[in-house]
């Protein structure tokens, strides 16, 4: 990179967030690796889609973005700043997150004008006044009727409930917002007006999104960069488009033929994996993917892949790595 | 496009009751809860009022007036309605200074363990690790206590009386408050707006106290009313055992504990603290249950 382009909004250098965790009441603890290098970096007004299977630890990422977790390796940088240097306040004014379930993300005891100032008061910004006008101005730019702002959660639906908390997050005009599953608890008929509040917003605020989400469909609809994760590390990075129209990894292409629309009468499309994911306490000599990869060589059970990169793409694969091609 | 066009349809929103009006609602349509709260009214009342309604000075002896029968006896009069006890005394109006003792007692008691278990419980809780496990630990050494036991060889040894029996038990009877508020901090704790505290950059202590505390307060009430009634009972044992609240306090353990030797011939001795007794803690606890039930999550609309 030249040394002329601004540093990343967002980056993180080998993170890592290993768990102990005990299987039995006897047993020793064993660690988990829930993150395990993960290097990635996220420009201004860039939307970093993150996509993986369940327990590939996407969320554990997301919350050592936010500071909520601390990473056992590793290093975050925001603004090239170390994450770890700044103090919780400082973070908290330009990181935000958006949390998968609104039923759980808003207290139930709190009225809605008090959740979404929330970090106006913390913060001490302004007074008063000055929350009420904020508050209202935020709630007309998420989408919400003005009569909300005296309610409670529990008189809100599910999709006025994720406004606001997207209220909540932006009140504060963060840069970063770190968007976890930000649809996945709501019907499907409020699920994209809530991408759509997402991406006009972006817009509007100039905002960084980092998106994670399991549902291609959505992350090819607003990320402008993918990430794919499998057992703790970012195996596939590139362009959203380049990603989409040629994936390189094994898992990458069987994640997108599992979401390819079937022939009618076919039934769902297998996506060719197997039924299982791994278990992160004991993960798979090698590459961890070689279980379920249909490539899979011998080298691959022993070796694990080093990091391909070329051209703002990254592949983890050894099919992809002259060195092992040649061997082969 | 502007990004407010994107409005959801606005027909059903904001229409239902806020959480107040909702609870206030549940808590008059239930009978238990009106129930017991009023017979609860009644006895606070009549504490607070105690020197305008009482009849007699409570400690003041008549000895030429000794076990008189309460007024339903034949022998009764209605200068004296529930009677008078063995040295002589107005028995409702000892009654009626009685409920300033086991109210005081219940209260106190109750706060206090309630104090000590909700900070070890909501600490443990929301701290896990270490904290946890050292919570954990003192309140399996206090289950491990038996508190009739103990309260007994500590007034014992230090002497009976109000505070040392409020002290007491209030020391003792926090190991329920601890391990409820523990399983309901650690319930709240994994909620996403805990998390969205943390990220908007609250203190610890604000998240304590403005985002767990309020959602954990039902469970905390339910505690609360039950400990009342077991602080109460207790006391009622230790006075009647000669250890707790000592004469000439009109306490009521300690009226059942006096009139123990006429129980043959003048069971009316025994049973009017007895009864005052029972229906204090039956108002207790229906208040209790009915808490609960209100506030249980099936009876949530
Ligand atoms: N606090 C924790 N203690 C121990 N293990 C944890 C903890 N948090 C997460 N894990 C483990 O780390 C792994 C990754 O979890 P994570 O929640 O990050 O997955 P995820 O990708 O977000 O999954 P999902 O799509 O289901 O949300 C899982 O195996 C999980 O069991
Ligand atoms: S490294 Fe081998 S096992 Fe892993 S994805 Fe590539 S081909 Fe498959
Ligand atoms: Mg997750």
């Amino acid at each position: 990179m030249p040394a002329t382009t601004p540093a990343p909004t967002i980056a993180t250098e080998d993170l890592a967030c290993t768990f102990q965790v005990r299987q039995g009441i006897f047993q020793p603890k064993r660690p988990l690796k829930a993150v395990n290098g993960v290097s990635i970096s996220v420009n201004k007004g860039e939307v970093l889609g993150l996509v993986g299977e369940s327990g590939c630890g996407k969320s554990t990422l997301a919350k050592m973005l936010l500071g909520i977790q601390k990473p056992t390796g590793g290093r975050i940088l925001i603004d090239g700043e170390p994450l770890d240097g700044l103090d919780r306040k400082a973070v908290a004014r330009r990181i935000q997150p958006i949390f998968q379930d609104p039923y759980s993300s808003l207290n139930p005891r709190k009225s809605i004008s008090s959740i979404i100032s929330l970090p106006l008061r913390v913060h001490g910004v302004g007074g008063p006044a000055d929350w009420e006008r904020q508050v209202k101005e935020m709630m007309d730019l998420c989408g919400l009727p003005q009569r909300a702002y005296d309610g409670y959660p529990n008189q809100l639906s599910g999709g006025q409930r994720q406004r606001v908390a997207i209220a909540r997050a932006l009140v504060m005009r963060p840069e970063v917002v770190i968007c976890d599953e930000p649809t996945s608890a709501l019907d499907v008929s409020v699920q994209s007006q809530i991408l759509n509040l997402l991406l006009d917003l972006q817009k509007e605020l100039g905002l960084t999104y980092v998106l994670i989400s399991h549902n291609l469909a959505v992350v090819q609809h607003i990320a402008t960069r993918v990430a794919v994760m499998y057992l703790g590390r970012i195996i596939e990075q590139a362009d959203s488009e380049t990603l989409f129209a040629a994936p390189r990894h094994p898992y990458t292409r069987a994640l997108l033929d599992s979401v390819l629309t079937p022939e009618p009468g076919l039934g769902v499309p297998d996506a060719q994996l197997g039924a299982t994911f791994p278990n992160p306490i004991d993960p798979p000599s090698g590459c961890t993917f070689h279980p379920r990869c249909p490539h899979a060589m011998p080298v691959c059970r022993q070796l694990a892949p080093r990091p391909l990169a070329a051209g703002g793409s990254m592949v983890e694969c050894h099919l992809h790595d002259p060195e092992q091609a040649t061997a082969a | 496009m502007s990004v407010v066009s994107n409005g959801l349809p606005t027909a059903q929103e904001i229409v239902g009751p806020t959480p107040g009006q909702r609870l206030r609602r549940r808590l008059f349509g239930h009978r238990g809860i009106v129930v017991g709260g009023s017979i609860l009214g009644v006895i606070i009342l009549m504490a607070v009022l105690a020197p305008l309604i009482a009849p007699h000075d409570p400690y003041e002896q008549i000895l030429s007036a000794r076990i008189k029968p309460p007024v339903w006896y034949e022998r009764g009069t209605w200068e004296h309605i529930l009677g008078t006890d063995q040295v002589g005394r107005d028995y409702l109006s000892r009654l009626i200074y009685g409920s300033q003792i086991s109210l005081m007692i219940g209260f106190f008691a109750a706060a206090l363990s309630g104090l000590i278990g909700t900070a070890m419980g909501v600490a443990a809780g929301y701290f896990g690790g270490r904290v946890d496990l050292v919570v954990t630990f003192l309140i399996t050494c206090r289950l491990s206590l038996p508190v009739i036991l103990v309260s007994l060889a500590v007034v014992a040894v230090i002497g009976g009386s109000l505070e040392v029996v409020i002290l007491v038990l209030g020391l003792l009877l926090w190991d329920r408050y601890a391990v409820v508020m523990r399983a309901a901090t650690l319930q709240v704790r994994s909620l996403d707006f805990v998390a969205a505290a943390q990220t908007v950059g609250c203190s610890t202590w604000h998240i304590l106290v403005s985002e767990i505390l309020p959602n954990v307060m039902n469970q905390l009430i339910v505690v609360a009313t039950l400990e009342f009634a077991h602080a109460v009972l207790l006391e009622a044992a230790l006075s009647f055992l000669g250890l707790g609240v000592q004469p000439p306090l009109p306490s009521w353990g300690l009226m059942i504990a006096e009139g123990r030797n006429y129980i043959l011939f003048d069971p009316w001795l025994i049973a009017i603290p007895g009864v005052a007794l029972f229906t204090l803690l039956l108002a207790v606890n229906l208040l209790g249950d009915g808490v609960r039930d209100v506030t249980a999550p099936e009876n949530r609309g």
